[in-house]
């Protein structure tokens, strides 16, 4: 019986040990910051020591035969840069052809609430229909850095077009400027505003908010130099793709595959 | 929307890019190209005088300088009102971008306003020089400081003078169209806005530009001399007249020129623009700029040019259609502005903006804006006399 006793007593303090260091262990986790280097890696290389950011070639792909309109990429963007109300870092646009060929397009509030109505007020049978991502085309030779009389809006060695919003003394110019209207001045700030591909987070290896919570994987992002990515796949194999707006000579990055001819 | 955007768009007609629904350059922007059009203009009608040597033009060749410099002196305010930091202004100055259109502003406008000083400083100087004699206390010492320390108005040092107010003038009128043809291209270099992407733009501008500042010297002349009782000289009113009928000519017909050239090349660009110009702006644009505010000026300038028409009809006609004309710029300068805006670059749709009252762009700040230069030339008066009296010759006219 005294065996048996002993045996309970030690199967506790045993237990309470173990409770003890769980919850020691517990609490120094969260005590202690989880860096980036706790999230997995989502761009190869970009940790790697010997990696250089500036000479990567980044994409942004969209592809518009895999949206579905949820607008989990609007709310995961709005969320990350709390961006005020009224303004779009990116959006979602529906494009409605009907048999008569009359193009619809709607971006309720930027699709944030993602499209779960149709359309009613559409008078004929619907042809087609799909929707368009909308974002910053990092465009190659941007209108906006041209345009900017102090020249807080530059274009980083790896591609990115910024905005540094302690220079930039909110004129407007650049929002004139761009042809796509990814701009707009931040009623907070008094600046210019706009995509930033999610900058901070692709330099510690991590995917754009945008493309992270994508459920369909529409918005695909990647360094071209990495032949093992699916940006540098889809850009190299037959595929139907196209940039926004080509002849404004903008030579955007950011690709659209399968962008149908309505698509502005 | 929001209050930073200026305004209000009222409804929205088809499919406009979310972030089109802000007009970001309002009123204030309105006002900007306005005003310097007034300065360039005004310089024009003086040179014409003093480089040109149109003698008509002589009551009014030192009062066109002051209203230019009134208006010159007031043009970076509604910029600095519009800027989301201004403090951050003299940025573009200290730090500018070469590549941007607008960086260049800061330097033309400074390069501008030193020629235009010096140009009044010098016509004024044996006025000024005669002012300080007669003058005591805090007077004394502002002519003083004026006839830039040198008293001597013997016939060499006018002659002196005379030289350096020649070079001024012809360096100024060069100055004057940079300014004006620069701020055009400010609007005509935006590749994105296909109502404002047009190399005619700073012609346009220009011209206008001409238009609007003969036709407020004019006005200001009419309105001056009724408040000071004095007579109005004629001949120097029909020569006005006439040469704002020759610029007006000139804008109005690029004016439509552009128009048409797009409606006859009808490109892609086109059918946005024609959805603007008979859509939200068809009441601005072809009922108040081309039709009130044109043609009937139009006219009636053709007709005063080319017969023979008495003095009371002149006196009638030309602040009325100075008026008129003065108003068809602000006009055109709004169509430009907020009308390149109302487009969405969606390319199917637009947006109506109408201004209010008392927000930081509204009517009320651009009202207190416009009657700023009346105020600077009221007090600008107070120390150079505007000499609008005919008078025989001096030297240094």
């Amino acid at each position: 019986m005294d065996r048996i006793r002993a045996e309970i007593n030690n199967d506790r303090r045993a237990f309470i040990k173990k409770v003890l260091n769980g919850t020691i262990a517990g609490s120094l986790l969260l005590v202690i910051p989880a860096g980036a280097s706790e999230v997995a890696e989502q761009l190869s290389g970009m940790r790697a020591e010997q990696s250089i950011f500036t000479k990567k070639r980044f994409a942004f792909i969209v592809d518009v035969t895999r949206c579905i309109g949820c607008g989990s990429c609007c709310v995961a963007d709005k969320l990350e840069y709390n961006v005020p109300d009224g303004n779009y870092r990116t959006w979602v646009e529906r494009y409605i052809i009907d048999d008569e060929d009359n193009v619809y397009v709607d971006s309720p509030d930027g699709g944030l609430g993602g499209y779960v109505e149709p359309r009613k007020d559409i008078p004929h049978p619907v042809r087609d229909t799909f929707f368009v991502p909308k974002l910053c085309n990092m465009c190659k030779k941007p209108s906006c850095v041209q345009v900017c009389p102090v020249g807080a809006t530059f274009q980083t060695e790896d591609g990115f077009v910024l905005i540094d919003k302690e220079r930039c003394v909110g004129c407007g110019y650049c929002i004139q400027a761009c042809p796509y209207s990814v701009r707009f001045l931040n009623p907070e700030t008094k600046t210019a505003d706009k995509c930033t591909w999610c900058y901070h987070r692709v330099r510690k290896g991590l995917l754009p908010a945008c493309v992270n919570v994508c459920p369909v994987g529409a918005r695909k992002f990647g360094d071209l130099d990495d032949h093992e990515s699916e940006v540098y796949k889809i850009l190299h194999l037959p595929h139907v793709v196209s940039v926004l707006k080509p002849g404004m000579g903008n030579k955007p990055a950011l690709h659209y595959v399968g962008l149908r001819r309505e698509v502005v | 929307m929001s209050p930073e955007s200026g305004g209000a768009a009222a409804a929205v007609m088809n499919y406009v890019f979310p972030n089109d629904l802000h007009v970001h350059w309002s009123l204030m922007i309105v006002l900007y190209p306005y005003i310097t059009g007034i300065v360039a203009g005004a310089f024009i009608v003086s040179s014409l005088y003093h480089v040109f040597d149109v003698k008509a033009l002589k009551p009014i060749s030192k009062f066109s300088l002051l209203f230019a410099l009134a208006f010159l002196l007031c043009a970076t305010i509604p910029l600095l009102n519009h800027l989301g930091h201004p403090e951050r202004a003299m940025s573009m100055m200290l730090t500018p971008s070469p590549s941007s259109a607008m960086a260049g502003f800061g330097y033309i406008y400074s390069a501008y306003m030193v020629v235009l000083i010096l140009e009044i400083l010098f016509i004024y100087r044996p006025v000024v020089v005669g002012l300080k004699q007669r003058a005591s206390g805090l007077m004394r010492l502002i002519y003083g400081f004026l006839s830039m320390g040198s008293d001597n108005v013997s016939q060499k040092s006018l002659d002196l003078d005379h030289r350096i107010i020649n070079f001024l003038a012809g360096l100024g009128i060069p100055m004057a169209c940079v300014l004006h043809g620069y701020v055009g291209f400010i609007f005509g270099g935006v590749k994105a806005n296909p109502l404002w992407a047009t190399p005619l733009m700073p012609v346009i501008f220009l011209l206008s530009a001409c238009v609007s500042g003969i036709a407020g010297i004019i006005l200001a002349y009419y309105v001056i001399m009724k408040f000071r009782g004095s007579p109005i000289d004629l001949d120097c009113v029909r020569a006005c007249v006439k040469f704002l009928w020759g610029f007006f000519i000139l804008d109005f017909v690029f004016e439509m020129l552009e128009i048409f050239s797009h409606g006859y090349m009808s490109t892609h660009h086109w059918h946005t623009l024609e959805s603007l110009l008979w859509g939200p702006l068809f009441n601005s644009f072809w009922i108040a700029q081309v039709l009130i505010f044109s043609v009937i000026p139009f006219i009636i300038l053709t007709w005063l040019n080319l017969f023979k028409v008495g003095d009371k009809i002149i006196h009638i006609f030309a602040p009325l259609i100075s008026f008129m004309i003065v108003i068809q710029v602000l006009l055109m300068r709004w169509n430009v502005v907020i009308g390149g805006q109302l487009m969405s670059k969606s390319e199917r749709g637009s947006v109506f903006f109408h201004p209010e009252w008392l927000e930081k762009e509204g009517i009320l700040p651009a009202i207190i804006i416009m009657l700023l230069p009346l105020v600077i030339l009221y007090g600008l008066g107070k120390i150079f006399p505007f000499s609008l009296e005919k008078k025989p010759e001096t030297a240094s006219d």
